[in-house]
């Protein structure tokens, strides 16, 4: 059933200090409201459970994208079709231009926000797996101060994170100077476009001498969070490719994840996805 | 609570025309076009962002105007269906009338919409290029390809016109 729309406000900001301030004189009254592309599919529904916004779409202070020598910074409200459309994130960081272009359509892409995108804490979400291989960092703020805190571990369990209710998500930085690592990005859903994840996977490693110097893998929908392999990793890290390590990675990653079955796929199904996906980074960093 | 608290003004220019709205701030700029307006060229049909029956313009960028919430058109040119033809239909919409790119219409606007943005980023597009523009509209109609057609055509038409 629809709203009813009263009950909501949705409120415009002069600027970012004011939505601080705001959070800050009212914790918990507010949630920030950016491109809208799930917060209005929920508000139609009649399944928006939070009533109060501030509007921060277009704040000038959480969008751009600024190249420094050492790392890409993007603020919080910054576009799909934006993140597709800058040049150094697809030479430098084609596996979130990949999830940004695999994400809806063109009218999605240019309202979707990546900050959006990581708040609303879906474990289904396309471009967090991207941002953890690629070891993003993301400044959260607030009107006391403002914190760098690695993604990895921002999300302790289903839609929970390390946010406070007087903090937002300003930015998200990635370290430069992962160019020649040999990187991944694989969505599955039921079609092979304009459909929700059923397992996504992005996975990222350098390689010398024949040997994993150094791998990152990250899944969406295999658990309660988008989440990090890190075992899995641990066990690669330093071995010599060879067709030996898939077995023992595989087996490790099939108890590192935790799918569960729901309208979009089954347990079994994303198990066995998911460790494919692997397989099939394996064997790409083999076949160099 | 009255309907009426709550409500705000938004000024924004629709199809080049200056405008202001009275609505509730989170009213879906899709139901704002369609009753205050009476623009009801623009369509609904999933309402919820996947078939793009709702497709305008905000600013240049082709949108689903049933997740806009009315007020975040504050201060913005939007272009409907109806800002499209002039003395006569624009080439896109001549080549889809010719080509077979409608058949019951409900997705037309939202197509015609999205096959305008993707030539203005695009002048030239290739079959892929048309493929992906309106990848985010849904006809149960046509099967696509006329619709892919009409868009090729267009291109020539506005070629050949300039």
């Amino acid at each position: 059933m629809r709203a009813y729309l009263p009950a909501y406000h949705l409120e415009a900001v002069r600027d970012l200090n004011e939505v601080l301030g705001r959070l800050t004189r009212e914790p918990g009254r507010w949630k920030l409201f950016a491109g809208g592309t799930d917060l209005m599919v929920l508000l139609e529904a009649g399944k928006l459970p939070h009533r109060n916004f501030l509007n921060v779409w277009n704040l000038p202070e959480l969008r751009g994208i600024e190249v420094a020598p050492d790392s890409v910074t993007i603020g919080a409200a910054t576009t799909y079709t934006e993140l597709r459309n800058n040049a150094t994130l697809a030479r430098e960081f084609p596996l979130l231009c990949r999830a940004a272009s695999e994400t809806g359509a063109v009218a999605t892409q240019n309202r979707g926000t990546i900050g959006g995108n990581i708040a609303n804490a879906s474990p289904a979400a396309d471009s967090p797996p991207a941002l953890l291989v690629y070891d993003a960092e993301i400044e959260l703020v607030a009107a006391r101060g403002a914190r760098w805190r690695p993604l990895h571990g921002f999300y302790s369990g289903y839609k929970q994170m390390d946010l406070g209710p007087d903090e937002l998500i300003r930015r998200i930085r990635l370290p430069r100077g992962q160019k020649n690592w040999r990187a991944h990005y694989r969505k599955v859903g039921t079609r092979r476009a304009q459909a929700i994840s059923k397992v996504c996977f992005a996975g990222c490693a350098r390689v010398e001498n024949e040997r994993i110097a150094d791998i990152r893998l990250a899944f969406g929908s295999v658990a309660p969070i988008v989440f990090r392999a890190i075992e899995t990793e641990r066990l690669l890290r330093g071995e010599k490719i060879s067709p030996a390590i898939g077995p023992a990675a595989n087996e490790k990653l099939a108890q590192e994840i935790a799918p569960i079955d729901d309208m979009r796929s089954t347990a079994n199904y994303r198990r066995r996805v998911a460790r494919n996906l692997l397989a099939e980074f394996m064997e790409m960093l083999s076949s160099h | 609570m009255p309907d009426s608290a709550g409500k705000v003004r938004v000024q924004c220019r629709v199809n080049g025309r200056a405008v202001i709205l009275e609505a509730h701030p989170m009213a879906r700029l899709l139901d704002v076009l369609r009753e205050q307006l009476r623009l009801t060229g623009t369509k609904e049909g999933c309402g919820e962002g996947e078939c793009g029956a709702c497709s305008v313009e905000m600013d240049g960028a082709l949108v689903n105007s049933c997740l806009v919430p009315v007020l975040q058109a504050e201060g913005t040119e939007i272009r409907t269906i109806e800002g499209v033809a002039g003395d006569r239909l624009h080439p896109v919409q001549q080549a889809f009338l010719e080509y077979g790119g409608t058949q019951c219409g409900i997705c037309t606007p939202g197509m015609i919409l999205a096959a305008l943005n993707l030539l203005a980023r695009h002048p030239k597009p290739t079959e892929t290029e048309i493929r992906e523009g309106l990848a985010g509209n849904l006809c149960r109609c046509t099967g696509y390809t006329k619709i892919f057609e009409s868009v090729l055509e267009a291109c020539r038409a506005l070629e050949r016109d300039s």
